[in-house]
């Protein structure tokens, strides 16, 4: 009989031994979030129904071809912008309001093929635009470790909902940080894979060259197993890589000798919380006491991954949005004239964080415009990638802060996007250049508040990158502690 | 048109490829499906679908950028052109934008004159659009089953100068693309549609005049008239000082003429940037010389050919090679045996009519090109007279019988005898005293009149040679 907060590999023990244990897990997570979701809110949408029979199933089945899978039996949360066939899907947008794919995402069919139970679906900010969970259409999301404070953003309620202990583990997706920056704020393991070694087939898109999903977990190893899962080349994305999928699992081994580890000065810099840098500083201090070679290295054009962020990503979004026209699904406002029924729709259907997006991401493509922003940001992306591919000449890990401050008041920033938008000052350039990266907790601030680091590897070594969050996660304690609800 | 101004022409024509599937997607791009019947959450563009490039269109797409002469991209981009519309799914159009397929071709078109060569500047790849249907409804529906099928936009320089040129133009290139063998090429079915860019200019002028952009062009002819109308409006008004207007206009071809649909003002901004879903890939200079090698023989060659094996003039074997069926038709009857130019001949100034007044196609016909050369045969052998030949010809499109029973069962059989052609000689000559005496006076004219009265007397059968002989001894 499961109890307490469960990891992946913990109750794939538990079902070996007891299969009811597939129930009681469900059943415990249920009870939870019938406890504290009130005050969380991570769920968007929560139904024991949905997953009963699949539990029935489960629970007889007999296959040891089906039991033996890697995730057998445990229920797995999803951010609500990956399609789910029969389950609403919105984006925590009302323009998708009441839209039901008639298909399942790429990712889902692997987590059901890995016999995993589709659990619940998570909130999140408003198409993933936001870093707060705070422009969702179903209201914030509080951090569990203090209600008052965001969770972190995009994928905030996936954050949430495990740091919670309302979900075992939950699938993100990440585009600027939004899976490595509330998983830092809300004291979870949070990974970006490599750009392609996930599909995103079923990932409504945001910035399409940016995108990618990921899993949000409470242990380095458990993030390993569901990445194993999700990874692998899709037919149907062609931008998903047709590249060997390792087992990341073996890569989670507690040795870090002789690991070079890189420390970009440009993001230590001013603006970086004073108790962040610190943490930060002796989780570095921590590996290099494990064997490890901890060097100081350089991204000259660090400074400039923000600007280029929100000239690549709004440009995207803004075309990949324009499907939501009340045309086909979704919703739709009532309108004489075509062009009166698109204005109405768009105007009632997103929020203004969207429309601000698809308004920049107008303008940067515009002609007489393109040149000098989206071509320009484009050269300057070349650049950034650039300074990764030269420092992993010196380094096989570069670690960094993940967030420049611990979790922010829910409301402090909503009128200040500019200030929203630094917060991820310190994942987006990982995303810029497409390479891996994982948030692991590092530390506490004085106010009990986690502060995670990141490591980042070059592409598709990710087993590197999880060779360092294993080690430095197995010689801390920091992920171990849970909040109180 | 008038003496001081020319015009100047420019083509845009979008043809479907016709792949088993469409551009991003495996569903079937076939014509004339239930409504919404073909589409999956790729064309209908749902969240969270991404496209996949259908190889066969991308190979088709190449084949035509060499069969007219362009230059093969080293690479193959995809951009998205953004714009409103509902039978647009995803408000955005896979296409290509800055860096075409293919580029700096030309197509060669026969007028009168002799060969005109018309550049083309570009030919790229695109996705189709759904179907807006607002007929006997309150509001509008879309029909999504041509959303996501493949298409090539081939794009003219402005070498056209007349409607007809453009006419020309357009004949050529429906030629070109069905012998590679990949497009339908049909206007009526949507499978091949044109837009047409038109200017004027005081003739001696270089600079280009004011373009005007003509859509809704349903046939080849609706094309040539609507320029011609076009043309006609763009000059009045220069004649009358008047500014012509940067604009789109579309075509009405029942009351034959041409009404603005959109200004300058009113043009898209579409925002066109490289498609982040489809990686860009290297197009294997190899393979693409591969292809050069393996595209069937076209038009121009088939023409040369045409005269070169089989001595037929330039114009004729322009007729023939036009259609790709029927210049292979012309071809197997040749392998059945007929004379070349015979055939040619028969198939051009006899088949070709009958079949247009029977409003039928040669596809469609009721006799085969093996039946073509049997009834040449008989011309040819001396069996029954040129004459004959076009009334069998008519049995059989009307029978599908073969020559050799409709003669017989005609009694058809040329008359070969000199006593029996000299009879009927006799009675014309006593018949005709007039054109007789005249004849007898020099005038030649009198004698092919006499000639035709032996025949029409012999019911055609008359040997032609023989009636001539005949009734010049009997003339003295």
């Amino acid at each position: 009989m499961p109890q307490g907060s469960l990891t992946i590999k913990g109750l794939r023990e538990e079902i070996r031994k007891d299969r009811s244990a597939i129930r009681s897990a469900c059943r415990l997570l249920s009870e939870r979030i019938k406890t504290v979701d009130s005050k969380v809110r991570a769920y968007a949408a929560f139904d024991d129904a949905r997953f009963e029979a699949e539990v029935e199933r489960l629970t007889e089945e007999k296959d040891p071809s089906v039991t033996g899978k890697p995730l057998f039996g445990v229920p797995i949360s999803l951010k609500d912008n990956l399609c789910v066939r029969g389950w609403e899907t919105t984006c925590a947008s009302r323009i998708l309001k009441g839209y039901v794919p008639p298909y399942d995402a790429t990712v889902i069919q692997k987590l059901r093929a890995n016999g995993a139970i589709i659990f619940g679906k998570c909130n999140m900010d408003e198409f993933a635009f936001g870093s707060s969970t705070e422009s969702s259409c179903y209201g914030p999301t509080a951090n569990p470790w203090d209600l008052s404070r965001v969770p972190g953003g995009s994928s905030g309620g996936s954050a949430a909902c495990v740091a919670a202990d309302e979900a075992i583990a939950a699938l993100g997706s990440d585009t600027g940080g939004s899976i490595r920056q509330p998983a830092s704020l809300c004291g979870v393991v949070g990974v970006k894979p490599t750009y392609g070694r996930v599909s995103r087939y079923g990932l409504i898109a945001f910035g399409s060259s940016l995108d990618q999903i990921g899993p949000l977990a409470k242990t380095v190893e458990d993030a390993a197993i569901l990445t194993n899962v999700i990874s692998g080349h899709d037919p149907k994305d062609s931008t998903s890589a047709n590249a060997a999928v390792p087992d990341f699992t073996r890569a989670c081994v507690p040795d870090v000798k002789g690991l070079r580890v890189g420390l970009p000065k440009e993001y230590f810099v001013a603006g970086l919380d004073r108790e962040v840098e610190t943490a930060v500083r002796n989780a570095a201090e921590k590996l290099a006491s494990m064997g490890a070679v901890v060097t100081d290295i350089s991204l000259p054009h660090t400074e400039y991954a923000v600007a280029v962020y929100y000239i690549v990503a709004v440009a995207e979004a803004s075309s990949n949005l324009g499907r939501f026209d009340g045309v086909q699904y979704g919703y739709r406002h009532p309108a004489n004239q075509l062009l009166d029924m698109y204005f109405e729709t768009r105007d009632h259907g997103f929020g203004s964080e969207a429309k601000r997006r698809i308004l920049l991401g107008t303008f940067v493509l515009s002609a007489g415009y393109y040149d000098a922003y989206y071509l320009k940001g484009q050269k300057v992306r070349t650049l950034i990638k650039r300074d990764f591919d030269h420092a992993f000449k010196q380094v096989d890990v570069i670690l960094t802060p993940v967030s420049p401050t611990p979790a922010f008041k829910i409301g402090e920033r909503t009128q200040d996007p500019l200030a929203m938008y630094l917060s991820d000052i310190f994942t987006i350039p990982m995303n810029l250049a497409g390479i891996p990266a994982i948030s692991v907790p590092c530390g506490f601030s004085k106010g009990n508040l986690p502060i995670g680091v990141q490591f980042a590897a070059k592409h598709f070594d990710e087993e590197t990158m999880f060779r360092a969050a294993y080690a430095f996660e197995q010689g801390t304690d920091f992920h171990k502690r849970k909040p109180e609800l | 048109m008038s003496a001081e101004y020319e015009s100047v022409i420019g083509l845009e024509v979008h043809v479907q490829l016709k792949t088993k599937s469409k551009l991003f997607c495996g569903c079937p791009a076939e014509f004339g499906a239930e409504p919404n019947s073909n589409t999956c959450p790729v064309c209908l563009g749902l969240p969270g679908s991404l496209p996949v490039l259908n190889e066969q269109a991308f190979l088709y797409g190449i084949q035509i950028a060499l069969a007219l002469n362009c230059r093969v991209a080293g690479r193959l981009k995809f951009d998205r052109k953004n714009y409103f519309y509902p039978d647009l799914p995803k408000a955005y159009q896979i296409s290509q934008y800055d860096q075409p397929l293919s580029s700096g071709g030309h197509l060669l078109v026969e007028m009168k004159e002799g060969q005109k060569k018309i550049g083309i500047t570009r030919a790229h790849m695109e996705e189709d659009a759904g179907k807006l249907l607002h007929e006997g409804r309150a509001g509008s529906v879309v029909d999504y089953n041509r959303a996501g099928v493949p298409l090539m936009e081939i794009v003219s320089e402005p070498d056209i100068r007349t409607p007809d040129e453009a006419y020309a133009y357009l004949t050529a290139l429906k030629a070109v693309l069905q012998y590679v063998g990949v497009s339908d090429c049909d206007m009526e079915k949507g499978s091949l549609r044109c837009d047409a860019n038109v200017s004027i200019r005081p003739k001696g002028e270089t600079r280009l005049g004011t373009k005007v952009e003509i859509k809704n062009l349903n046939s080849f002819s609706a094309v040539k008239r609507a320029l011609q109308y076009e043309i006609a409006r763009q000059i009045d008004a220069a004649e009358k000082g008047e500014t012509i207007f940067q604009e789109t206009r579309l075509w009405n071809d029942e009351r034959a003429l041409t009404l603005t649909m959109r200004s300058k003002e009113e043009a898209h901004d579409y925002r066109y940037f490289p498609e982040p879903d489809l990686v860009p890939f290297t197009v294997s200079s190899d393979w693409v010389e591969d292809l050069r090698e393996d595209l069937p023989e076209l038009p121009a060659a088939r023409k040369e050919r045409f005269v070169k094996d089989y001595g037929l003039s330039e114009y004729d074997a322009s007729v023939l090679i036009q259609d790709k069926d029927l210049g292979n038709f012309f071809e197997e009857c040749v392998t059945a045996g007929a004379p070349p130019k015979r055939a040619s001949n028969l198939i051009q100034s006899e088949l070709l009519g009958m079949l247009y007044e029977r409003g039928e196609t040669f596809h469609a016909m009721k006799t085969t090109a093996a039946g073509i050369a049997g009834l040449i045969r008989l011309v040819e052998n001396g069996t029954i007279s040129g004459r004959s030949a076009k009334d069998v010809l008519a049995d059989m499109l009307e029978t599908a019988k073969p020559a050799e029973d409709i003669v017989r069962e005609k009694g058809l059989t040329q008359v070969s005898d000199e006593t029996v052609i000299a009879e009927a000689a006799k009675k014309v000559i006593a018949a005709n005293p007039k054109p007789v005496e005249d004849y007898k006076n020099g005038k030649e004219k009198s004698f092919a009149f006499l000639v035709g009265q032996v025949m029409r007397e012999t019911k055609g059968k008359a040997n032609p040679a023989l009636a001539n002989k005949v009734l010049k001894e009997l003339l003295g």
